[in-house]
Formats: C-alpha cells, sequence, structure tokens
C-alpha cells in the first residue's frame, strides 16, 4: 500500500510535466493544424530561462579582504553579488535563492516572444503545406534552437537548486496514518504538481469561459466561417501560439531543479510528449492532459524494484508499449475526435 | 541494358562512373595547399557516403515513393549492426554471410514493426514507428545487454568461436575482410602532387551501393512502383480500382528496412562493432533529412544528400578558428573579428547549425530538394528568362500534384 501510494506520487511530477508539455503542443495542433517539433526546445528554453536568471542574479564583484587569507596566504578574495550589494544582503539573498519560482515571471514575456516570432517568421507559411514538411522544418528549428543553447551554456548539465524553502521531504505517511518517513515526497516535487494543476486549469477556463476563448474553439471547430464573421481569427490564432509556448516555457522553468537542464532535454521530452498526444488523441485538451498523467504515472509504477524483477527492463519501454496497444486498439487514442489527421 | 531503358541505362552508368572514380573526385587539391583540407578523399568519409547513400535510397524508396514518413528507420541501422557482429564474432571475419544475416534480420524486424504500423497513417505513422525505434534503443541499452552489451556496445574479442576462421591468431584481433582481402587494407597513388587513397572497403561498399541503386531504378520503374506512388497519390481511388494498398506499402516498409539493415551490416564490416547509439530517433531523423535535401522520390536525390551531409559533416566540423583567421587575414582587423565570429558558428562544433538552417531553407523554398533546385537552374539556362507560357504547365486535373504527401 505504502509502496503504491509513494509511487504513485513520483508519478505525478513527471505526469505533470508530460501533460504541460503535450498540452501545449496540442493546443497548437488543434488550432493551428501544425505539428510543431519545436515544442521541445521552447520547454527547453524555458529551463534555460531559469538558468539565465540565476546567473544574472548571481553576477558579483570581488572586493579584496585584508583581514583574512586564503590557503596561499594571499588577501583573500570575496565576491558579493550585485544584488547583495544593492537591496542589502538580506534581500539579494532571499532574491538568489528564489529565482527558479522568480524566472517564471522573467520567462514568460520571453516565451510569448518566441511563440510570436516562430509563428509569424515561420509557421505561418506552413498552414497550407502537407504536415510532413510542417514535420520537416520544425525539427530543422529544434536543432538550431539545440544549438544555440548549446553554443551559449555548453554542453554539460547546469544545476539549478530549488528555493532552500523547499529543500526537503513531506512526510505523506503520517498524514494518511502510516509510519513515519514511509511515504516522503520532495517539496519541490509537490510544488511543480499544484503548478501543473494551476496552470492546466488556467488554461481550461481561459478557453472554457471566456469569449476569446469562445470563439478559439469555435476558429478550431470552423476556421472560415468564424473569418466569414469578421473575426481576425488568425490574429488570435497567433495569440494561442503564444500562450502554448508560455505554458511549456514555464513547464521548462519549474522542471528546471528536478533535472539539470542540458542542450538535449528538449529532444527528449519531445518523443515522450509526442507519444502522449497520440495516446490522448490528436486534438483532443483533455486527452493529452489525462495521457499525461497516466503515463507519467505507469512510468514510475514499472520503475519498481518489484515490477522490475518480474519483467526486467519495463521501466524503460513501459510508455512506448502503452502507446503502441493503445493506438492499435483505439486508433485515435484514448479521447480523440473522428477526423483530426486521418487525411 | 540489364532491363533498363536507354535514359537509365546512361544514369546507371554515370552513377558507376562516379562511384568508381570518387578517390579521384573528392581529392581535388593538391597536398599542402590551402584548400587541402576540403579534401574528403579518405576511405573513413567515401564509405561512409557509400553507406548512408545506401541507407538514404532505401529510406526513398518507403518516404518518396509511398508518402508514409517513419521517424524510426534507424533502428534497422542498428540491427543490421547488431547481427553482422555477432556473425563476425560466431561463424567468420569475412563480411558476406554478415551483411546477409543482417540483411534478414532486419528485414525481419521490419516486417513485424511495419505490419503494426501501417495500420495508421500520417503523423501516427510516424509517432508509431518513433516509438518503436525508441523501445528497441532502450531494450539495446538496457535489457538486452547479454546480446548488445548495454552502453559499452558489441565488439569483438580474442576468444571468439569464429567456427570457419579455425584458432584465432596470437595478440591481435582479426580484421574483417573478403576472402581474404582485408577491408581495412589500402593503397596510395600519387600523382600531380596530389595522394589518391584506393581502400579495399570503399570499393566494397560501392559496388554493393551500385547494386542497391540499380534495385532501387528496377523498383522505381516496375509495376509496382507505380503501385507505391499510386498510395502516395490517392489511397481511395487506388482502392476503388480494386487494389489493397497494405501489402504493396508493407512491401515498401520490408524493402527500405532491408536497405537500412544492409547499410547497418556495411557499417559494422567497415569497423566491426555495434552501438545503440546508432538506433538514436536523432539518426533516423538523419536519414530524413538526407532524403529531403537531396530531394525525396527522386532517384539521385538520397544519394546526393548523404553525400553532402556527410562531407558537410566532417569537412566543417574540421574548420576551426585558427583556419578561418588565416582565411581571412587579409581583412581589416575588426572586420575580421566580426567574419570569423560569425563563420565560427557555423564551423567547428557548429556545423549541426550549418546543417538545421540549410534543412530548414530546402524545406521552406525548395520542397524537392537539390535536384529540384538543379533542374531549376538548368532550366533556366536552357530557356533564358523566357516568361512561361501558362499551357506549359500540364493539366493539374490529370497530373496530380506532385509534391502531395500522405502524411
Amino acid at each position: 500500500m505504502e509502496t503504491i501510494l509513494s509511487q504513485l506520487l513520483n508519478g505525478l511530477d513527471k505526469g505533470s510535466a508530460y501533460a504541460l508539455i503535450a498540452l501545449g503542443l496540442t493546443l497548437i495542433f488543434g488550432t493551428l493544424g501544425v505539428v510543431n517539433f519545436a515544442h521541445g526546445a521552447i520547454f527547453m528554453i524555458g529551463a534555460f530561462c531559469a538558468v539565465t536568471l540565476s546567473r544574472i542574479f548571481s553576477i558579483s564583484f570581488e572586493t579584496i579582504d585584508p583581514t583574512k587569507t586564503d590557503f596561499l596566504g594571499n588577501p583573500a578574495v570575496i565576491k558579493t553579488p550585485y544584488v547583495e550589494a544593492w537591496f542589502g544582503p538580506e534581500m539579494g539573498h532571499w532574491l538568489i535563492d528564489w529565482s527558479v519560482p522568480l524566472a517564471i515571471l522573467f520567462s514568460i514575456p520571453i516565451m510569448i516572444a518566441v511563440g510570436y516570432i516562430m509563428e509569424r517568421g515561420l509557421i505561418k507559411h506552413f498552414y497550407k503545406r502537407p504536415h510532413a514538411d510542417q514535420i520537416l522544418v520544425t525539427f530543422g528549428l529544434a536543432i538550431v534552437l539545440q544549438e544555440v543553447i548549446k553554443y551559449f551554456y555548453g554542453a554539460n548539465p547546469i544545476s539549478t537548486p530549488a528555493p532552500e524553502a523547499f529543500k526537503g521531504s513531506y512526510d505523506f505517511g503520517a498524514l494518511l496514518g502510516f509510519e513515519a518517513n514511509r511515504i516522503v515526497y520532495p517539496y519541490w516535487r509537490l510544488v511543480y504538481f499544484m503548478f501543473a494543476a494551476v496552470v492546466i486549469s488556467a488554461v481550461f477556463s481561459f478557453l472554457r469561459f471566456t469569449t476569446f476563448g469562445m470563439v478559439v474553439r469555435a476558429g478550431m471547430a470552423d476556421r472560415e466561417t468564424v473569418g466569414l464573421l469578421g473575426i481576425n481569427i488568425d490574429r488570435r490564432f497567433t495569440f494561442m501560439f503564444g500562450l502554448a509556448a508560455a505554458v511549456a516555457g514555464t513547464a521548462g522553468v519549474m522542471y528546471a531543479p528536478v533535472l539539470s537542464p542540458n542542450y538535449h532535454m528538449g529532444m527528449d521530452f519531445l518523443v515522450l510528449s509526442f507519444v502522449v498526444v497520440v495516446v490522448g488523441g490528436m486534438g483532443s485538451l483533455p486527452g493529452a492532459v489525462a495521457a499525461g498523467f497516466l503515463l507519467g504515472v505507469l512510468e514510475s509504477f514499472a520503475s519498481m524494484n518489484e515490477v522490475k524483477s518480474i519483467i526486467p527492463g519495463i521501466d524503460q519501454i513501459i510508455i512506448y508499449v502503452v502507446a503502441i496497444v493503445i493506438l492499435l486498439t483505439r486508433p485515435r487514442g484514448l479521447m480523440g475526435k473522428k477526423g483530426v489527421m486521418e487525411d | 541494358m540489364l532491363g533498363l531503358n536507354k535514359t537509365d541505362s546512361k544514369f546507371l552508368l554515370i552513377v558507376i562512373a562516379l562511384t568508381m572514380l570518387t578517390p579521384f573526385l573528392m581529392q581535388p587539391f593538391a597536398e599542402g595547399s590551402g584548400l587541402a583540407q576540403f579534401n574528403g578523399g579518405y576511405p573513413d568519409l567515401m564509405q561512409k557516403v557509400a553507406i548512408f547513400g545506401i541507407f538514404a535510397v532505401g529510406f526513398n524508396i518507403l518516404f518518396g515513393l509511398t508518402g508514409y514518413l517513419s521517424f524510426g528507420h534507424a533502428a534497422f541501422l542498428g540491427i543490421g549492426s547488431y547481427s553482422a557482429v555477432w556473425m563476425f564474432k560466431l561463424l567468420t571475419m569475412n563480411v558476406i554471410p554478415g551483411i546477409l544475416l543482417a540483411m534478414v534480420v532486419s528485414g525481419l524486424f521490419a516486417l513485424a514493426i511495419g505490419y503494426v504500423s501501417l495500420r495508421r497513417s500520417g503523423i501516427y505513422f510516424s509517432i508509431l514507428t518513433l516509438a518503436f525505434a525508441q523501445m528497441c534503443y532502450k531494450m539495446a541499452y538496457s535489457v538486452l545487454t547479454p546480446i548488445t552489451n548495454g552502453e559499452t556496445g558489441l565488439q569483438l574479442s580474442l576468444d571468439d568461436p569464429r567456427i570457419l576462421d579455425g584458432a584465432a591468431q596470437s595478440g591481435s584481433l582479426p580484421v574483417t575482410n573478403l576472402f581474404g582481402l582485408a577491408m581495412n587494407s589500402t593503397y596510395k597513388l600519387e600523382a600531380l602532387g596530389r595522394v589518391f587513397t584506393f581502400s579495399v572497403g570503399y570499393y566494397f561498399c560501392a559496388v554493393i551501393a551500385i547494386i542497391a541503386f540499380y534495385m532501387a531504378i528496377r523498383i522505381f520503374r516496375s509495376p509496382f512502383g507505380m503501385m507505391l506512388r499510386a498510395v502516395k497519390s490517392n489511397q481511395n481511388r487506388m482502392k476503388f480500382t480494386g487494389l489493397d494498398p497494405k501489402p504493396y506499402t508493407l512491401a515498401a516498409f520490408v524493402i527500405s528496412g532491408m536497405y537500412a539493415g544492409l547499410a547497418g551490416g556495411l557499417l559494422a564490416a567497415m569497423d566491426p562493432l555495434a552501438g545503440a547509439d546508432r538506433m538514436l530517433w536523432t539518426a533516423s531523423g538523419e536519414v530524413v533529412i538526407m532524403t529531403i535535401l537531396g530531394g525525396a522520390g527522386t532517384l539521385m536525390g538520397p544519394v546526393l544528400g548523404a553525400g553532402v551531409i556527410k562531407y558537410l559533416e566532417n569537412i566543417f566540423s574540421k574548420i576551426n578558428e585558427s583556419v578561418l583567421h588565416s582565411w581571412f587575414h587579409w581583412l581589416p582587423d575588426g572586420i575580421e573579428e566580426v567574419v570569423v565570429w560569425v563563420f565560427a558558428r557555423f564551423t567547428g562544433e557548429g556545423w549541426h547549425l550549418t546543417l538545421g538552417v540549410t534543412f530548414m531553407l530546402v524545406v521552406t523554398f525548395l520542397p524537392g530538394g537539390l535536384v529540384e533546385g538543379l533542374k531549376r537552374v538548368s532550366d533556366r539556362l536552357k530557356r533564358g528568362n523566357k516568361k512561361r507560357d501558362k499551357y506549359d504547365d500540364p493539366d493539374p486535373e490529370h497530373h496530380p500534384d506532385p509534391s502531395k504527401h500522405v502524411v
């Protein structure tokens, strides 16, 4: 019982990441009808936004402290970050500590700009082209973005710690009446899960309860008619692209402490999130979210030692096995609609 | 000749001449001259061009003809490599049985994977093949370690049985050979201030590549190839005429899988080790890029694409900042720094950037790839800038849009 619960919790944060990326993918796919292979790269850019902000905050100037010496006997050099000098030591330290959550605010305008430029500059010209061409051109774009990141940040993973306040784990077991320290869950992953829940519900309510969202949904159903009603649907779709980029980007920002950002994480997540989208059903937002959580949880169950001893290596391939089985039994995925991508 | 019509025979002869003369053609610059680093005439690179040419030609039989975009073809490459290395370990260092086994095994895998994947089309097909390839990769990396030797990769060792070769020579690993002719033996010819390298391995690959290319021509020109084009242009019409597209598509998938396995077997024959990295999905992406860059659905395109990409990969990645400085030293200082900085981003370590940008430009502006680009240039030269007549275009009703993909 305890193992099952703790595995369920472990699956949630990975599932959240899958769900967030898949949500953006499906959003772009459902509104613009574009298969975007560069979406993983957007997630990666988000993660590197967190790295960038924490580096900006840690820019320091050096002062020589004559009272102390280093191990060679020279006067010691003390590095003081500028933020501490400007805002006072406490505030400065707090800023450095909280750089990852603050990077969300920092990344949203960047992500929206990235999404806007991508849509206006490149993807706009591919609406009428076959899906194969869209896949190929965005794949090329993903390679380019990956290389740019590699140039600026190097090829090694950069560890980006979460704020001090979220270090350590929460003892879930005690809450539910089990023994202490049986079911523990890192605070940051809890935060990540809550963040994902908030973002997903925000996107859904935005589409469900606002006029703007209504128009977008109408455009998903029948683009031409909405255009005939005198609404500039293209502009709204561009906005949706920016929104999807922002969702993926903030997901990347928050994921930085879980997995140290490296230049090929985008590609790794892309394959998985595509599998998630296809399992959920092309063009179905709830399907993408459900499939994301489902696959995340399944993956963490498969990595239990009890399961591994029965079927060795199942943790590596469970996602693909599930995807293949689901696609063959339910060709449109879990919640796919008829007539999407079936030409 | 050989069941080809006149133009195709000419075409094949040109290809044969080009492949046979590659050691000369890829070595245009004198040793020690400033341009010597653009020489690509060393065996390693020439073999790679031939091998990846085979891979891309096979991929093109599936994608170029039927329009099914597979993102998992590297799996067959990896499977072929593993099978060939096992053959070298168990039976003999002769490359022929290894390559045959590689083709058979990857063909079987392609049959299984294709049977399942081809139930869906379009993006679903791409994702399914991608999922299968990643699955093979992960399994080769972890579960199947007894067969694939996990992260280290499968290598030859001194205590392999090698039933046909008899007792191992003491001390050193045996080399792959063709009936005693070692694959890594080379003959260097010095002439005209240049060094031409003739390697057994390259010529072996080249002969196989020519045979593979000839097979591809025959497939393109056969009624079977016609069926595959029908699958691409309109499956419904095909069904209405009473033809089932499925077996044809599956056959194309298996053939292209066998081509990939052949390429993998050759890779192992040139350098007898096989690693799981060959099955990564980025490797599948690479063959897609080659095919598109050259021109999908054309005969020469994939070979051209493979050649261009492998050449750039090897040559561009060798250009570093000092080389660039030696090129641009005649510029004023400030400008030189800027120019070198810009070029350095696209060469050396950054050659993937060049690849990505080139690929994007090709997909956007030249959907038919380099072959179409060359054709446009030659048309322009022939016709001059004459305004095209509207009757030059064939009747669109009876000639469906050729660039339409199924995906």
